[in-house]
């Protein structure tokens, strides 16, 4: 790049050369604002990553921090290296964390499925809705970001208890005589979760809804086509990016979920979240922990990756 | 509105208009559509027959397109029916309607190719899937589209969207092809050569052509007949020939082409027409009736029927006026003239340039004095 910045600046008649610093900077300047992102990824993504990497094939050691070193002098003449694959050994060996790893990804999948289920017809009446309404309704959305996460799991907590809100209710409408065991249930946990990520479905859907052309739902009308064959036709395949781009936004955040599986599901709903912080802050074992987190991170790699690949697809078709 | 009474529907009739024992395969009738307070579509009235390619003609916001849409079932008259084939349209959803509409943005679907795209229609249908490719084949080769059968919309060029387009449409062969702007997105040339085009099609197929357009060129080369919308209402509905030779009124007349207006009064009959009194002059009418005395009514002319001369006409009973060239506007084919009368008034005068100048210099240039006339059958009269 430079080089060729030099050669034009060779090529410049005489008089213009004094100029040429302005076009020197602004190169320099698109090199600094595409060079800021991948800084970042690299200081906030890519190093942790490895540093995590890194743990997970260390060994157990009594000692501060308590893992052992991957590099090490021998006789101040020879490096060893170590690489421990004890942990995974042991994640694998152990049925409970394959147990754990299925239950977030069926949890994840389950929440991922009621989110859409619902989000979809609210992003659509969104999309149909005036002017007006349409802010008013997307502030609405929004609106939950406005107070702490944590508060919203605990007004969760409370409307859920078996003295809840939702109980007390129920009893004083004579619908039920005894609390319905709500709260530390699966059932709390997908409330939760859907309650919580609902907005990251809504949103990308709303925003592909919005680009879809109405006309093409009169254009199948015309030819022919009913309400329901139209939507199945036409509206769904179109907003096929829509519907993964907030899938994998609940999907993948919804797997790793601690706070709503340990505050909404107590002890009873076991998620890798929860095990993940056990390993690391209750048995200190960071190197299982680091191994946990590993393994979590290639399963949630692979929806990433084919979600890419139908984003390659659909570039490549307009 | 003109008042029907005061003029003879036959009167400048030319071929083209529905013959008389002929039952019309779509009526509209008094149809309204009102949105709020704003009434788009004013009480029309309207008969088309089987194998007319009709437009209708208007400005934005006329209420042309909103009629349209409700032929096609989009939107629901406010009051009125419309009758298709002798059956009430009331309350039928588009899906179940013998009509098929070319939509002015083409609404093909992005995410299947030309051969899915034409083919939507018929699998709705449930027809067998031999039949379904035996039909896409053929209306692919009627557009001229085979070997595109795989391409994606986006990868078509807008005069091969459009033809996908009416052939999407045309495949189901509809009783009634409602067309929205269909020229509307081509270049002027594309838009010459695909006027025939459809007209070709159209005669092949036989199908009954509803067109919208705002384009009165368009309007005139396609159609056999016209109806002007203004304001949600059927101006003058008729021929190419009609709408422009014998125009109702004088929005009818500025719309289509243009013409030069003066306001004027009768001052006595002759054998085959009248004398009228204009701020330019006294003139002879004939050939057309005036059935309104006592009441100022418009004289019109327009400027292709003007001729230009640097001698008067002395023949009895010619109309001439006597002006200067205030301005020429040179088309190549034809020259705009702009003469300035005694009066003070502009006229227009279109002639065609029809012999090559000598030394490229016209016949009539810049503030030449000059005679204007015409034929006394010429002018049209309008009553307002």
């Amino acid at each position: 790049m430079t080089s060729k910045a030099a050669q034009d600046k060779n090529r410049l008649p005489h008089p213009l050369k004094a100029l040429n610093f302005l076009s020197g900077m602004q190169s320099r300047w698109k090199t600094f604002v595409i060079a800021t992102p991948f800084a970042w990824l690299l200081i906030f993504f890519l190093a942790p990553f490895f540093i995590v990497a890194k743990i997970s094939l260390a060994e157990l050691t009594i000692s501060s921090p308590p893992f052992s070193d991957m590099i090490e002098w021998v006789d101040g003449t020879i490096i060893s290296v170590r690489l421990v694959f004890d942990n995974f050994i042991y994640i694998f060996d152990d049925p409970l964390y394959a147990r754990t790893y299925v239950n977030s990804l069926k949890i994840a999948f389950i929440s991922t499925l009621l989110a859409l289920l619902i989000g979809y017809p609210i992003a659509y009446g969104i999309v149909r809705s005036g002017p007006v309404a349409k802010q008013l309704l997307l502030f609405a959305i929004i609106l939950p970001f406005w107070t702490s996460f944590l508060l919203r799991v605990y007004a969760w907590m409370g409307l859920l208890a078996d003295q809840g809100t939702v109980n007390n209710l129920l009893i004083s409408l004579g619908l039920i005589e005894t609390p319905i065991r709500m709260l530390y249930t699966e059932f709390a946990v997908y409330v939760g979760i859907v309650y919580t990520y609902l907005p990251f479905m809504i949103l990308p859907l709303y925003a592909n809804m919005e680009k879809l052309d109405g006309t093409l739902n009169e254009a199948a009308a015309d030819l022919g086509s009913g309400p329901i064959n139209t939507f199945f036709k036409i509206t769904l395949p179109l907003t096929m990016p829509g519907v993964i781009a907030g899938a994998l936004l609940v999907f993948i955040p919804a797997t790793g979920e601690y706070v709503i599986p340990d505050l909404l599901g107590g002890g009873n709903v076991q998620m890798i979240g929860r095990q993940l912080y056990n390993e690391f802050a209750r048995n200190i074992d960071w190197p299982v922990a680091s191994a946990v987190a590993i393994v979590l991170l290639l399963l949630l790699v692979l929806p990433m990756a084919i979600y890419q690949h139908y984003q390659g697809k659909a570039a490549e078709r307009s | 509105m003109v008042d029907q009474e005061d003029h003879p529907e036959d009167y400048g009739k030319i071929e083209g208009g529905p013959s008389g024992d002929r039952q019309p395969l779509l009526r509209i009738q008094n149809v309204t559509k009102a949105f709020d307070e704003f009434v788009a579509v004013d009480n029309v009235e309207l008969d088309i027959y089987e194998g007319e390619l009709f437009c209708l003609l208007g400005g934005s916001g006329c209420g042309k397109t909103t009629l349209l849409r409700m032929l096609a079932g989009f939107e629901t008259p406010t009051s009125g029916k419309i009758l298709i084939d002798g059956k009430d349209m009331s309350g039928v959803p588009p899906y179940e309607r013998p009509t098929n509409m070319m939509f002015q943005n083409y609404a093909l679907f992005p995410h299947m190719n030309v051969a899915k795209n034409i083919a939507f229609g018929l699998e709705q249908d449930g027809l067998p899937r031999s039949e379904i490719k035996e039909r896409t084949n053929d209306i692919l080769r009627l557009v001229e589209l085979q070997g595109y059968e795989n391409r994606r919309p986006q990868q078509l060029s807008g005069g091969q969207r459009q033809r996908v387009a009416l052939a999407r449409a045309l495949v189901k062969e509809p009783k009634i092809l409602l067309l929205d702007e269909p020229l509307g997105a081509l270049d002027k040339k594309l838009r010459e050569q695909t006027q025939f085009e459809l007209m070709n099609i159209q005669d092949k197929v036989g199908v009954t052509f509803v067109v919208v357009t705002h384009d009165q060129e368009e309007a005139m080369i396609l159609s056999t007949r016209i109806s002007v919308m203004d304001r949600g209402r059927l101006v003058q509905t008729g021929s190419p020939t009609e709408i422009y030779e014998f125009p109702k009124s004088r929005m009818v007349a500025n719309f289509i082409g243009s013409a030069n207006i003066f306001e004027g009064s009768v001052i006595g009959e002759l054998e085959h027409g009248f004398k009228i009194e204009t701020i330019i002059g006294e003139f002879t009418l004939k050939n057309t009736p005036i059935t309104i005395r006592n009441k100022a009514i418009f004289i019109g002319i327009r400027p292709e029927k003007i001729f230009l001369s640097k001698e008067p006409d002395l023949a009895p009973g010619s109309n001439n006026a006597e002006g200067t060239i205030y301005d020429i506007g040179y088309l190549g084919n034809t020259s705009r003239y702009k003469i300035r009368l005694e009066q003070d008034l502009i006229i227009d005068v279109t002639a065609p340039n029809q012999t090559r100048p000598q030394n490229k210099t016209h016949e009539f240039m810049w503030d030449d004095k000059v005679y204007i006339n015409w034929e006394p059958s010429s002018a049209m009269v309008f009553y307002e």
